[in-house]
């Protein structure tokens, strides 16, 4: 009886890992520079956006939420850092104002969802649309350039560390921190008690409140982390920086297992999620296939992933 | 009418039913009892077809059937009602009985709602049951809803009904109701399987019994040639001794000082005192506010007024939280959707509660929770696989013990048990009392709400009969009786005892 869980429940948690060796398998094979260590690190950069704000939609969705508005947050810190920087403001002091603001979006988004009580789908629909709103106010609806030429803020988008980019380690640091709070914090088992069963939780004596704005808190400060990221990388911040974020950031977490109605899942399907969708964006590019297409295929696979789960888990 | 003969069944290699045999006479009300884990739901779903069976016979009427749905059970005559009523509460009663065969123009799909809202209205009077058929579903009590179960059943013309624990949910009242209709319809001729643990039920409304054990039949009995006693034995295949252990507990000072709490609509003027060591009962109808006091006590949902005094001193508990800072832990009336969370381990599921001790800054100690898990398991006897086996696969009794494990981890000094032992069975029952006496001997002050009237007068040093939100009687041990708690729970007055 033991065995058998624990082997349906292993076989649940690899079935993302071989998904992704399948995929890197097909475009290896249909174009053998798929796998050159350039194009690897270039995946593995283009991952790193998506990954970060993923870790977070993956605690929010364990306690049984949603966060459409990371791409618009991820739009508005980028903006504000940006707009501070290019008035002279000291660039890490710049930086650090995004993320303060990134945890602070997202702490407004908890605040209404757990005091507030609505639904996290309408709370952050709406708030989408108002941090963007706030972008576009913000930067007059044009690009803001002229950031200087500050090395820390340089290199977080563009450097390499031991000849690996800078945001994969950034990516990476996170995931281990990550990862540990997930598993070894009393924070992180309160994270799964809040989606498992919050009246449960609740009558356990956690405050599950405190919960919930923390978990939007994260995912703000880490779309904001994401956000200098790409400012740094593009050298600019764009008002319509992140659009559709949101939906990518999903796709990796439920691509890794994580169950929509919360209280199951672990950030490592999430991280294998961001690389399938990640190899699936570079390796369809480089065979060949028109954007157009790219869209169709990406959607099929997500598809196709979450079906199979269904199978497994019936 | 049924005849099954040497079934069993195994799930991966494990036999959950060896060569069972069970028989069904037309117009008999049978009972069906076991442990959790016996092997009785199991035997209606190969009944029913839910499950095939590995071998042995099925007749129905004498002739071998192999059902492969509960639609061609249903065909046959045999008709189920889960104990989780299959009611959807926001579409009408008609719509409710007639889900899955509704009545059209032809093949329109159109639905005939005025005609089926007259058979409705027909088959429910017929059941002695007066209600606007198009009213929602959700505006009738538990027990109306069974008999709209019921009502659909016989829609179908099922000739046997299983009916899985349809008491639980229902006041004294309803319950005299659903029997009433039972012998009604067994006089017409339908005959019921009727599963449950509540042995004054059986005793009152069947005619014959057959007990399972460990997925094997033990036997079956005429009810009017067996007794209490023997039953239990033949459930748990030993002695059981007395039904409620002994309790040698010190009464210490007053722990628990409510006065004059009150919430509106729920309850009123609530006044009472638990002291340490002592078991107070609340008892009442379903309604009666009991469970709305325990909340607020918990400061789950709290009171407009009145106060609270822990240990002499006026206290405000404003959420669980501060309840369980004060010592006071919480079992809750259902341990499914409050107490537990069931995608977790056993072992998560004790942790819940006891953060603080089994983590420093926030970081969990793995030794430390496993140390916890093992020496709950081992206090309660909690029976798991391991500390990684999830809590939903469990048995209700068992759960009911992680339940309790959660909050001994805590040390209360006040415990609340809300139905502590509803759904569970006789073995585990008598180990749940166990645990309170043993609780209630090192001086922790128990509050336990029961709608079991033998379990509150075997266990509690006094009871508070709560009626329509206030306390109607405070009765000491002496002067607890069966006919005493149901006169006030029912809400007669003062004079009328005296006069008996």
């Amino acid at each position: 009886m033991k065995l058998k869980n624990s082997n349906q429940s292993l076989l649940q948690k690899i079935g993302p890992f071989i998904g992704l060796i399948v995929i890197v398998l097909i475009f290896s094979i249909l174009e053998p520079g798929f796998l050159s260590v350039n194009n690897l690190l270039n995946v593995l950069r283009q991952v790193s956006f998506n990954a970060l704000i993923a870790f977070g939609m993956t605690f929010v969705i364990l306690t049984g939420g949603i966060d459409l508005s990371v791409g618009s947050i991820l739009a508005l810190t980028g903006a504000v850092s940006a707009g501070l920087m290019a008035s002279g403001i000291d660039p890490i002091l710049a930086m650090l104002a995004g993320l303060l603001l990134g945890a602070i979006l997202g702490a407004v988004n908890g605040v209404i969802i757990a005091k507030g009580k609505v639904a996290p789908f309408i709370a952050t629909l709406a708030t989408m649309t108002i941090y963007r709103g706030l972008t576009l106010v913000y930067t007059e609806g044009r690009p803001i350039s002229g950031l200087g030429d500050n090395v820390a803020f340089q290199m977080l988008g563009k450097g390499y560390f031991l000849g690996i980019p800078i945001p994969v380690v950034t990516m990476l640091i996170s995931f281990g921190i990550l990862y540990f709070i997930l598993k070894k914090t009393t924070f992180g088992r309160r994270v799964y008690a809040v989606g498992g069963n919050e009246e449960a939780s609740i009558l356990s004596g956690i405050n599950t409140d405190r919960i919930k704005i923390y978990v939007y808190s994260l995912t703000g400060l880490l779309s904001a982390l994401a956000a200098l990221m790409l400012t740094s990388r593009l050298n600019s911040a764009q008002p319509t920086a992140g659009e559709m974020f949101e939906l990518d950031a999903i796709a990796a977490v439920v691509l890794g297992g994580t169950s929509l109605t919360g209280g199951r899942g672990w950030i490592v399907g999430t991280l294998i999620g961001a690389l399938i969708i990640g190899v699936l964006n570079n390796g369809l590019n480089i065979i060949g296939v028109t954007s157009f297409f790219q869209q169709v295929v990406k959607g099929a696979v997500i598809l196709l992933a979450v079906l199979l789960d269904r199978k497994k888990t019936a | 009418m049924i005849k099954m003969t040497n079934i069993s069944k195994s799930f991966n290699g494990n036999q959950v039913l060896k060569n069972v045999q069970f028989s069904l006479e037309p117009g008999e009300i049978h009972a069906l009892m076991g442990e959790n884990g016996a092997g009785k739901s199991t035997l209606m779903k190969i009944l029913t077809g839910i499950y095939s069976r590995d071998s042995g016979t099925v007749e129905v009427k004498g002739k071998e059937v192999h059902f492969t749905s509960p639609k061609q059970a249903e065909e046959a005559g045999i008709a189920v009602i889960h104990q989780e009523l299959n009611i959807l509460p926001h579409l009408s009663i008609t719509d409710n009985m007639f889900l899955g065969n509704e009545e059209t123009f032809g093949r329109t799909g159109i639905i005939r709602t005025k005609t089926m809202e007259q058979k409705t209205k027909k088959a429910l009077l017929d059941l002695g049951l007066d209600i606007d058929p198009a009213a929602p579903a959700s505006s009738l009590s538990v027990g109306q809803q069974q008999i709209v179960e019921i009502a659909k059943a016989l829609a179908v013309e099922a000739e046997v009904i299983v009916m899985d624990e349809p008491t639980a949910a229902l006041t004294d009242r309803e319950i005299d109701t659903l029997f009433a209709t039972i012998r009604e319809l067994q006089a017409r001729g339908v005959s019921f399987i009727y599963i449950s643990h509540r042995m004054e039920e059986i005793f009152s409304l069947c005619d014959r019994i057959t007990i399972l054990r460990d997925g094997e039949y033990v036997g079956d009995k005429r009810i009017s040639e067996t007794s209490f006693e023997e039953i239990v034995q033949m459930m748990v295949g030993r002695e059981l001794g007395e039904r409620f252990p002994q309790r040698n507990a010190a009464i210490g000072d007053v722990k628990l000082a409510v006065k004059g709490l009150s919430r509106k609509d729920c309850f009123e003027d609530v006044s009472f005192e638990i002291r340490r060591g002592e078991v107070l009962s609340i008892a009442g109808l379903m309604g009666a506010g009991r469970t709305e006091v325990a909340q607020s006590l918990f400061g789950y949902k709290k009171a407009d007024s009145g106060t609270v005094e822990f240990d002499g001193r006026i206290v405000k508990i404003k959420n669980p939280k501060q309840a369980k800072e004060l010592g006071i832990g919480y079992i809750t009336e259902d341990r499914k959707s409050e107490g537990l969370i069931v995608d977790f381990t056993v072992e998560e599921n004790v942790s819940l509660t006891n953060f603080s001790a089994i983590s420093k800054n926030g970081l969990i100690s793995k030794t430390k929770e496993r140390s916890l898990y093992d020496s709950m398991v081992k206090r309660l006897g909690i029976r798991t696989s391991g500390p990684q086996q999830t809590a939903k696969s469990l048995s209700g009794g068992n759960q009911q013990k992680v339940v309790i494990a959660k909050w001994l981890g805590i040390e209360p000094e006040l415990l609340i048990l809300d139905e502590p032992t509803r759904g569970v069975d006789v073995g585990a029952k008598k180990e749940i009392y166990s645990i309170i006496n043993s609780l209630a001997e090192r001086g922790v002050a128990i509050l336990m709400i029961s709608s079991e009237l033998p379990e509150v007068i075997g266990m509690a040093d006094r009871v508070l009969v709560m009626h329509e939100g206030k306390v109607a009687a405070d009765l000491p041990k002496a002067e607890m009786t069966q006919e005493r708690i149901m006169h006030f729970a029912a809400g007669g007055g003062n004079h009328e005892v005296k006069e008996q």
